[in-house]
């Protein structure tokens, strides 16, 4: 009878663990609608988040372009298909590739150093004194990086796009031989408006899930510098596997 | 007017607080005293709503803190202020932005008014030219006196210090302890400060009570304490490795 002891345990504590997270969240929402936003921190937020994981986003971008272009060539060039190079590296980079590895790139980058900052800032009583202060520690720290992250993925999901079709192009072109105007000719036919706004969602939702998950472990992080290290590490573990299974269900939907 | 009510709290099934009752009036400043890791600290926070008690009250000019919410906890709140044993300075602010920062938020004072009440702060913490500098290029004792700073800007009617003079030498300890006596003069706050330099409050407070194993085992004014013979608070006073309290 003990393992039934201990699996409802379990099974209680991840409730009560969801719950928290689940509160975290409805918490955040409830107050980025209902208090003034802080527009400085957000600028600032959307520099740290944005504009420094600007180079890491178009590094990997352009490189993820180039493999494709090499493995797409390969691939496609079985049954002469080199002609579909272009479209293939496009949907690929906008509807799948371009919003995850912009994201997973992010969260190594911006979102581990939310969490042990915020973190850093539990252990320190910083947010006891922001909230002894008669202040909303979810207004300064939470909702700005929230907002920030939702605005800055896009973008950063965009710049990825680019930098991986001119890395294909780079490839397919310049190195393989095809024509150029085969490359992005074909990309224009098979490419609609439809699969870059599916993109779009994919990176905002990923936006709210780093965001929500860094700073939920920040916020709650527990026990000295220990206790930080474990934070940023789930943080990350847990946004990536979101972002992965979040992002088979967002496809699954809309296919 | 701060009362504590029958006050318990566990922390994983350990009692920390075992029926804690407290009352500093109006206007009168208590020292806190008691061993390393006893719960003090724990009781600070009670106070201003940061931990919920299991069981128990505290009552803040008769009003239960722990019920409050929202925009009433928010109103409540901001007659504290409070000094963390850290200091918890927001490490990416100048000393100045920290001391501001209450004022900004809190306050409709002009860019005039803010400089002045923070110099003047800063001042009297010896830090008037350390304004510019982040809480990682100032020493422990500068961090403190920087938060106490903080602490005193808003002119609060409830003070809490957790440990104002721990880790600062001798003199600039007194320094801070007579800035603290010379404000509470000033603006007559009630207030409570957890400290470990007992004889050297005995002048400033107007209550010392003792917590020892979860329970408050003495208070009253410094004389009346003293004048208890309270074998516990008597060997903690004096520093005595031997006696009721056994260390290791």
């Amino acid at each position: 009878m003990n393992w039934i002891r201990t699996l409802g345990r379990y099974t209680l504590s991840g409730l009560q663990h969801l719950g928290r997270y689940g509160l975290f969240l409805y918490t955040t929402l409830i107050w980025t609608f209902s208090s003034p936003l802080k527009v400085g921190r957000v600028i600032e937020q959307m520099s740290f988040i944005g504009v420094k994981s600007t180079l890491i986003v178009m590094l990997t971008g352009a490189f993820t372009g180039m493999v494709l272009g090499l493995q797409g060539f390969y691939a496609l060039s079985k049954f002469g298909g080199e002609s579909m190079l272009g479209p293939t590296v496009a949907l690929s980079l906008v509807r799948e590739l371009g919003p995850v590895i912009a994201a997973l790139m992010i969260t190594g980058r911006a979102g581990s150093a939310l969490t042990s900052e915020i973190g850093i800032m539990r252990i320190t009583e910083q947010i006891d004194a922001l909230e002894v202060m008669a202040l909303n520690p979810y207004r300064y720290l939470v909702i700005p990086n929230v907002i920030a992250a939702v605005l800055s993925f896009p973008l950063l999901g965009a710049m990825f796009d680019v930098l991986g079709i001119w890395g294909g192009y780079l490839v397919g072109v310049k190195l393989l031989g095809l024509s150029s105007g085969t490359y992005f000719g074909e990309m224009t036919v098979y490419l609609s408006s439809k699969d870059v706004f599916h993109g779009i969602y994919k990176s905002l939702s990923f936006g709210l899930i780093v965001a929500w998950i860094c700073c939920y472990k920040g916020y709650t992080t527990e026990f000295g510098a220990k206790g930080v290290s474990k934070a940023t590490t789930q943080a990350v573990v847990i946004c990536s596997v979101l972002i992965l299974v979040w992002d088979y269900f967002i496809t699954s939907v809309s296919f | 007017m701060i009362e504590i009510k029958n006050l318990y709290k566990n922390f994983n099934g350990t009692p920390v607080l075992k029926g804690i009752n407290l009352n500093v009036p109006r206007g009168e400043l208590l020292a806190l005293i008691g061993r390393s890791g006893i719960g003090k600290s724990v009781l600070l926070k009670h106070i201003v709503g940061l931990i919920k008690p299991d069981q128990g009250k505290v009552l803040i000019n008769g009003i239960d803190i722990n019920s409050l919410r929202g925009k009433l906890l928010v109103e409540i709140r901001k007659q504290f202020g409070v000094l963390f044993q850290g200091g918890a300075l927001f490490d990416s602010f100048s000393v100045y932005d920290n001391v501001s920062f209450p004022l900004r938020e809190k306050t409709k004072f002009d860019e005039q008014q803010i400089k002045e009440r923070v110099m003047h702060e800063l001042e009297q913490m010896g830090l008037k030219n350390d304004g510019h500098k982040y809480p990682a290029e100032l020493s422990g004792g500068m961090r403190k006196r920087a938060a106490l700073a903080r602490a005193l800007v808003m002119e609060p009617s409830i003070m809490l210090f957790d440990e104002p003079t721990t880790g600062l030498d001798p003199i600039i300890g007194q320094t801070i302890l007579d800035y603290i006596q010379q404000c509470h003069q000033r603006l007559k706050f009630t207030g409570i400060m957890v400290t470990h330099e007992v004889n050297k409050v005995f002048n400033i407070v107007q209550q010392i009570a003792m917590i020892h194993e979860g329970e408050i085992i003495a208070q009253g004014s410094p004389e009346a304490v003293q004048k208890q013979n309270n074998p516990i608070f008597d060997q903690f006073v004096r520093g005595d490795t031997t006696g009721p309290i056994q260390y290791i």
